[in-house]
């Protein structure tokens, strides 16, 4: 047999061996990273590669050596998965570096970190000033974590005080021309309903890259052409702009008309229509 | 321009915010908004009632208008 046919057997036979080992381990790896995990990685790469170059001649020692790296793992994360202390030896342990806006010099020490290190990975988190930062935390995988004092938080509605409106995620119901029927009954509607509102706005449906309807119902559209002008849905705040106007109106009416009956009933109806958009606020405009 | 058809221009916005709150209400999932939407639906056509009443006064005062 040629060396070359002899590599390219190996070579196949262990990309698909890898693959699947790679994947019995899990999905953790990718998403964090701790060192024991890069070292994991490194070691399963460079025997597969050696293997597959045939490097190593005997290829029965070389797949014992991949099966142990990779179902020791597999072993020790089963384990660390029951016991608190496997996960503090494996993983490592999250360390406080600045605790009520004071560094905590030893820590640092102790994760071997510099103040300059220290000061740049507080940048990535848009923290330029260490004075505002109200506490940081070293994570197993390396990054920090920073919960910012509360007075240099962002603005949330709560912090100012606004009711939200709970919206649910929207549905996206067309893309790339087809409808997609599951997302459609999920939102109780079906594509009739959806045919009338491409209709509406004058698209025809091969045109439509992506179409997602919010909560009630409204459709946002992106075409294919982008030299159509698609309007936005303005139904919420038509509809808010509309109840103030009526408001307006009954106050209106209340002060031109002389008959005191009515007047108190205008100025009823115009303050139950002020309690209502106050109510629908929320919901139609933010 | 009489005060009857003024009013009853109110009434048909009403109405028309009435009609959209209740699509909303019927595609609506979350439990505390389709709550919200039909309370305020269900206000909205009380004071269309009440105004209703008002034009029946308003044309039966001035019925030369009636119908405008």
């Amino acid at each position: 047999m040629p060396e070359w046919l002899n590599i390219l057997i190996r070579s196949l036979g262990l990309f698909a061996l890898t693959l699947l080992l790679v994947r019995l381990m899990g999905k953790r790896q990718t998403s964090q990273l701790t060192l024991f995990d890069l070292i994991t990685a490194i070691v399963i790469g460079v025997v597969a590669a050696a293997l597959s170059l045939n490097l190593i001649e005997n290829l029965g020692n070389g797949l014992v050596a991949l099966a142990v790296w990779t179902l020791l793992p597999i072993g020790i994360y089963l384990l660390a998965l029951k016991y608190k202390t496997v996960r503090n030896i494996i993983q490592g342990k999250e360390a406080v570096l600045i605790n009520h806006g004071k560094v905590l010099e030893d820590k640092l020490l102790e994760a071997r970190f510099t103040p300059e290190d220290l000061l740049s990975q507080l940048r990535r988190k848009n923290a330029f000033k260490v004075a505002d930062v109200e506490f940081a935390m070293l994570e197993p995988d390396g990054e920090v974590s920073v919960l910012l004092k509360k007075q240099n938080q962002p603005f949330t509605p709560s912090s100012l005080g606004l009711q939200v409106n709970h919206e649910s995620v929207p549905q996206t119901v067309m893309l790339d021309g087809v409808m997609l029927d599951e997302p459609l009954t999920a939102m109780g509607l079906n594509r009739n309903w959806l045919h009338t509102e491409l209709e509406k706005v004058g698209v025809t449906p091969e045109n439509v890259f992506i179409a997602q309807v919010d909560s009630v119902g409204q459709l946002y559209l992106d075409l294919f052409d982008d030299a159509v002008l698609v309007p936005q849905p303005k139904t919420k705040e038509l509809a808010y702009a509309t109840l103030k106007k009526c408001q307006a109106d009954c106050e209106m009416y209340a002060l031109s008309t002389r008959q005191p009956k009515a007047k108190k009933m205008y100025s009823e109806c115009a303050e139950e229509l002020d309690a209502v958009s106050a109510e629908l606020k929320p919901l139609l405009k933010r | 321009m009489t005060v009857a058809s003024q009013v009853k221009q109110t009434i048909a916005s009403l109405k028309g915010i009435k009609a959209t709150l209740d699509t909303f209400y019927h595609v609506e999932q979350n439990e505390e908004n389709r709550q919200l939407l039909e309370n305020s639906s269900q206000q909205i056509s009380q004071v269309i009632d009440r105004l209703e009443n008002r034009v029946k006064v308003l044309e039966y005062e001035e019925p030369q208008y009636k119908g405008f």
